[in-house]
């Protein structure tokens, strides 16, 4: 369904921070894409949704495709249109605008007034609480909820696709439990594929059926999420755990061979 | 008691008229962070049109402001295309010397094509009969101007707050990267703001134009006047333009009727001084949200 064949990507002509990264995702797939900070995992996701553009980055090799067509110079609103929608990192909402405008706003891609309270009755069905909270202005909506309304509006689109961007991010954990199972409802109910960019590697690899890892720009390991989750590499990295099951300092592990093995 | 009303209702109907040109300021603040310096010479572009429409072409008035709000519609996707599109990315400030060389340029092209001199229109675009209110006497084109501007101001604000484009035009004035990760063609939400900014700059002029004609000079005087209006009621607030309008107007009336004339043109400055050392975002100025 999404193919990404090779791309390397420049902001501002000059900073190159992706250097020929490939993935796949299929049709009702969730995917997981992992790494460090600075790895260049947002900068994958805004490659795909064509918002790169806006941030005066630009692929410069390689091609991005959807559904067999070719997607990476089209306008972000463009492929939103298409059907790919990307939830950005840090719960970017419209602050000023209620819960609901910023629901409305979601649907806008659509320009079908007559299914809007036919969506927001899906979105509040996935999220009950967002519909107590529907006339709030929403930046005064707590992280949590937040996370909600990002989703929720993503959904008010359709889309055939969504780009998460660490939807975990400074939520407690039992929250980050809630979130996930709502997006394996809304995989399997809307047969929405994913593609999940997380610093949780334990949720997003228990979410997902593959993983993507990827370092300094490129991937450096790919497979099942299953085998993902049992990588010595990966345990060592993420989970802070050490072969035999101990917990483990960061400072003990030799940065330098994981890496080579990773690159291998 | 009857001169005071007389300086305060007129007062309130010139209000209205500034109020109306400041909406389109507002809203092209909202939207792109531009100040719109250019209002004073877009003021002229409807006066102006429909001047030409009546006396060259000896249109009927109704028709000759039809064709002139078209004009309007696009001199406002012009200047969005050509002026502040290139710069989307650039410092506001950059746009904002493009808009006041553009103001510059209208104003030489507007001094070539119609003269220096005041013209006033040919047939009468708002009725000219005195409308008398229990003693006092107005002005038939300010009562009917203040009327229409009043109404121009009622729909753009219920678009703004109750529409689908509205709400876009609301959305992409909070963050335009996000509007444009919603599906939101920015662009098209700008060209949309710069044509009701020049519609309603165009709308004020022609009111302005049938009350007291129209001249390459002192026509663009009142966008310089609305500028502190629009300071003054909060730059993106639509409520503050509004009532700010209509301070600035009556203030202004009273102090000249029963001050000194020659103040008139100084008062909104005065107020706008006075309220920006108590309150730096005016009247109605937005509140930033932040939360961590
Ligand atoms: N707009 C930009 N202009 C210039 N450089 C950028 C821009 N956005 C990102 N970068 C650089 O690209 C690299 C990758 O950034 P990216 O945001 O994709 O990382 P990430 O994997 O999402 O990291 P994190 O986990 O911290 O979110 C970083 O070195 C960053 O400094
Ligand atoms: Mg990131």
């Amino acid at each position: 369904m999404l193919e990404l064949k090779n791309i390397e990507v420049m902001y501002q002509n000059v900073i190159y921070v992706l250097k020929g990264v490939s993935l796949s995702v299929d049709e009702g797939e969730i995917v997981a894409l992992l790494g460090a900070n600075g790895a260049g995992k947002t900068t994958t996701l805004k490659a795909i949704s064509g918002l790169l553009k806006t941030e005066q980055g630009d692929v410069t090799r390689g091609r991005i495709e959807f559904m067999g067509k070719k997607i990476d110079h089209m306008s972000p609103e463009g492929i939103v249109k298409m059907g790919i929608v990307q939830v950005m990192e840090g719960q970017r909402l419209f602050k000023h605008l209620s819960v609901d405008e910023n629901l409305r706003l979601g649907a806008y891609v659509r320009g079908n007034r007559g299914e809007v309270a036919k969506d927001l009755d899906m979105v509040f069905n996935y999220f009950p609480k967002l519909k107590e909270l529907r006339n709030r202005t929403s930046g005064y909506l707590s992280g949590g909820e937040r996370q909600m309304l990002v989703v929720g509006r993503a959904l008010m689109a359709h889309p055939k696709f969504m780009l998460l961007d660490e939807p975990s991010l400074g939520l407690a954990p039992f929250l980050v439990k809630e979130i996930f199972e709502i997006l394996k409802r809304i995989n399997a109910d809307e047969g929405t594929s994913i593609l999940l960019v997380e610093q949780n590697a334990f949720a997003a690899l228990s979410l997902a059926q593959r993983g993507y890892v990827m370092e300094d720009g490129k991937i450096v390991l790919d497979g099942l999420a299953q085998e993902l989750r049992e990588n010595e590499d990966i345990k060592e990295f993420y989970f802070g755990l050490s072969s035999i099951g101990q917990r483990k300092s960061y400072k003990g592990v030799k940065h330098y061979r994981r890496r080579k093995r990773w690159l291998a | 008691m009857d001169t005071f009303l007389q300086f305060f209702i007129s007062g309130i109907l010139n209000g209205g008229i500034y109020a109306l040109i400041g909406i389109g300021l507002v809203l092209i603040f909202k939207a792109s962070g531009i100040f719109n310096f250019a209002v004073g010479q877009l003021l002229l572009v409807g006066a102006f049109a429909t001047w030409a429409f009546l006396k060259w072409l000896e249109l009927p008035v109704w028709l000759s402001v039809l064709l002139a709000m078209v004009v309007a519609a696009l001199v406002g996707l012009i200047i969005e295309r050509l002026v502040t599109r290139p710069l989307i990315g650039q410092p506001v400030l950059s746009a904002v010397m493009a808009l006041l060389a553009l103001s510059v340029m209208l104003k030489g092209v507007f001094a070539f094509i119609f003269g220096p001199a005041t013209v006033s229109y040919p047939a009468d675009v708002l009725p000219g009969t005195p409308v008398s209110l229990s003693g006092a006497s107005f002005s038939g084109e300010l009562t009917w101007g203040f009327l229409i501007a009043v109404i121009v101001f009622g729909i753009v604000t219920l678009l703004f707050y109750r529409s689908r484009i509205g709400l876009a035009m609301r959305g992409t004035a909070e963050d335009h990267q996000l509007a444009q990760a919603t599906g939101i063609n920015v662009k098209h939400i700008f060209a949309i703001t710069w044509m009701a900014a020049v519609l309603v700059a165009a709308i004020g002029g022609i009111i302005i134009g049938s009350k007291v004609g129209i001249g390459i000079h002192f026509t663009p005087l009142l966008g310089v006047k609305v500028i502190p209006v629009v300071l003054f009621g909060g730059l993106e607030s639509i409520k503050g333009c509004f009532v700010a309008g209509l301070i600035v107007g009556i203030l202004e009336s009273i102090v000249g009727g029963y001050v000194d004339p020659n103040l008139m043109v100084i008062t909104p400055y005065a107020i706008l001084l006075l309220v920006l050392l108590f309150r730096p975002y005016g009247l109605f100025g937005q509140k930033r949200i932040e939360r961590i």
